[in-house]
């Protein structure tokens, strides 16, 4: 059937009966939108995807753009990595969560820090009181990572680090620690987060300004392209933008936009793009909005490809491969009727497969109300590997792909998140967009219209305002954080320095500083300073001298 | 003038999750209340310092690093140390209901989940300060 043909008879069915019918019957409601607040059309058919060249803008699996998927055989050949993001207390006890989840079938890890090693403090700092080990592992020098991996293979087990600013020091710990087991660097797989420029929109764990927190970020590109090639240096990260607020729209274009930032900053210094692009990976969030999350998932893939090539002008085809971790949207936890969230988290978890993801966290249903226990993990785990073996959905790659309605948002998510981009090239790139306010002002907005569509109920959440009962929401059996743990932490710091040579630890200090002013990789300093056992804080501070601390603008 | 609701959002710890501060700072102003929001990484002295200083009816903290038994006791004495415990103290974030009951008999006055309605938390300030 001709194009004409078809577009004859959509009009016919259009006026004669879909208008018909809906005038007689009316419609659920006055106008049905998607999550980025789009026209959902009532029918997508061929007309929708008139114009969308298979070739160019779909193709095949591991053929660019790779809208369809990084590699040609995606899940029949390798089941997505399923990587539970996991730390609380102390070392110990989190080494001791990480073998459970790896026996109960996990097949990567994920460390979760504490807020004092994510922004550079000791345990025994005074803004660290309250807050050591409560969201994440207190780290404070390589004998706590010595820990926290006892038992753990670094050669066959791959290990995400959700770091930023101390990522370089956390890196070097990792590597440091994988040495002492005899694994060697080439061969240690992972990630560490290391975006610091979502942390200035929406994450908070900054430290130093933006211009030597790029160039810390491209130290580690240099050094992880020479001495860990198959780490990934970044982990370019729309889900904290989203969770923070954003569309879907949003969180692609501001992630890609971060990315391009990243690829300009290493271009800048002289690295060749095909040096480093390869171990640039990405980080999303799956919500609510099935279809559009599936489409939107297909859409980075594309646009990335499309980036590399025309602005950075990439060979590799792996420079052009935009490979990434989900993690199902905690802002769409509900701490009432909890149970409620393992059905979110599993529909989110599907779109996250069914768009090709590399690796997955699902989250636990009792997490809006505090730490999620051993056995709501475990659940969580199960809706991966239930997904993963049950439902069939891993078994033919990118299985919507010729859909109508997911091409067609495919193609207009690409065509929205430029437009978004081309704003931000007009403002100077996303460094100076972020400094302007733009961005987070952006976001706020998208907050804000969220929540009032809630209250509304022009946006329905079940159990939170429509289908409620009284007295839900109770939840008593959460997972507690030992209130020793702080106490403990600080005995065990306190060991280590005693132990250790003082003048070595003080050398390396300098050397780290010494660097940092003379524009030398900070990596090799750092190594030898986290070989003294001198502290997360200690590394931190002596940078702080150097770079100074980044001051945010609320507006 | 004078009749006009202040409220300080504060931040307290070294949180970073400020999503539910801003919707609720923009919610009340909308309802007509005079709001400053603290910003990040906030200590209890400098919230305290604050609220006296601007001269707010209400403080809104909101947390959700589980540092709240640390930090709410705190912020509670040094409130009543500055002789403001006259100044209405309200939180929200990921706070686990265990907890609630302990922080109440610290002076706090009430403790919002996730998912609350901002008409909600507007009516119990309202209530709450008789202007």
């Amino acid at each position: 059937m001709s194009k004409e043909d078809i577009d004859k008879l959509y009009k016919e069915w259009k006026n004669n009966k879909f208008d018909k019918t809906a005038q007689r019957f009316g419609e659920r409601k006055k106008e049905f939108k998607s999550d980025s607040n789009r026209t959902v059309k009532p029918l997508y058919s061929p007309l929708d995807i008139k114009d969308l060249d298979y070739t160019n803008k779909i193709s095949f699996p591991g053929d660019y753009p790779f809208t369809r998927g990084v590699y040609p055989t995606m899940y029949r050949s390798k089941l997505w990595t399923m990587r539970q993001y996991a730390g609380f207390g102390n070392a110990k006890e989190t080494n001791r969560r990480f073998r459970y989840l790896l026996e109960q079938g996990q097949t990567g890890l994920s460390v979760a820090f504490d807020l004092p090693t994510q922004i550079g403090y000791d345990s025994d700092y005074p803004l660290a009181r309250g807050e050591v080990g409560k969201v994440g592992v207190a780290i404070d020098t390589l004998a706590d990572m010595e820990l926290l991996f006892d038992q753990i293979p670094l050669d066959e087990v791959s290990t995400s680090m959700t770091i930023n600013s101390p990522a370089s020091i956390l890196l070097a710990m990792y590597k440091v620690v994988a040495e002492k087991q005899g694994v060697s660097s080439e061969k240690l797989a992972g990630t560490i987060q290391n975006d610091i420029l979502k942390e200035y929109i929406a994450r908070g764990t900054y430290i130093f300004p933006p211009e030597p927190s790029l160039r810390i970020i491209t130290d580690i590109f240099d050094y992880c392209s020479k001495e860990m090639p198959r780490f990934n240096t970044i982990s370019i990260s729309g889900y904290h933008i989203r969770e923070a607020g954003s569309d879907a729209i949003q969180e692609l274009a501001f992630t890609i936009a971060d990315g391009i930032e990243y690829v300009k900053a290493a271009v800048d210094i002289g690295m060749d793009v095909d040096e480093f692009a390869p171990r640039l990976s990405f980080f999303f969030n799956a919500q609510m909005d099935l279809f559009e999350e599936i489409a939107k998932f297909r859409a980075a893939r594309r646009l990335w490809a499309e980036i590399m090539e025309e602005r950075f002008k990439a060979q590799k085809a792996k420079s052009k491969m935009l490979r990434f971790h989900t993690q199902t949207a905690g802002s769409a936890l509900t701490a009432q009727q909890p149970m409620n969230n393992i059905m979110r988290v599993t529909l989110q978890a599907l779109s996250a497969v069914l768009g090709g993801t590399q690796s997955l966290h699902t989250n636990s249903y009792d997490e809006a109300m505090g730490l999620p226990t051993e056995d709501s993990v475990k659940i969580a785990l199960r809706t991966q590997q239930l997904i993963a073996h049950e439902t069939g959905a891993a078994d033919t790659i990118d299985p919507l792909a010729g859909s109508y309605y997911i091409e067609s948002r495919t193609d207009h998510l690409v065509k929205e998140a430029r437009q978004y981009i081309e704003k931000i090239d007009e403002l100077g790139g996303m460094a100076q967009a972020i400094e302007t306010g733009y961005i987070q002002r952006e976001i706020q907005e998208n907050a804000y219209r969220l929540q009032k569509e809630i209250e509304k109920k022009d946006r329905v959440v079940v159990g939170v305002n429509e289908f409620i009962e009284e007295g839900e929401g109770k939840n008593n059996n959460l997972l507690k954080v030992d209130p020793t743990v702080e106490k403990e932490q600080i005995k065990e710091l306190n060991n280590i320095k005693e132990k250790r040579d003082d003048k070595e630890v003080k050398d390396a200090l300098t050397q780290i500083k010494k660097a940092a002013v003379n524009n030398n990789n900070l990596m090799y300093p750092i190594i030898k300073a986290v070989k003294a056992y001198a502290t997360i804080g200690e590394i931190s501070d002596a940078l702080r001298e150097e770079f100074g601390e980044y001051e945010a603008q609320y507006i | 003038m004078d009749n006009i609701i202040k409220v300080l959002i504060a931040k307290p710890g070294l949180d970073g999750h400020d999503r539910g501060a801003k919707v609720i700072a923009r919610g009340l102003k909308e309802a007509g209340m005079e709001v400053v929001y603290t910003g990040l990484r906030q200590t209890p002295e400098q919230i305290v310092r604050s609220a006296i200083q601007e001269d707010v009816d209400v403080i809104g903290l909101s947390i959700l690093s589980g540092a709240h038994s640390y930090l709410f006791p705190e912020i509670m004495n040094r409130l009543k140390k500055a002789d403001r415990s006259d100044v209405v103290v309200i939180a929200g974030g990921i706070i686990p209901e265990d907890d609630h009951k302990k922080l109440k008999e610290l002076g706090i006055k009430a403790i919002f989940q996730p998912g609350t309605p901002i008409s909600k938390i507007v009516d119990f300030i309202e209530n709450e300060v008789q202007k």
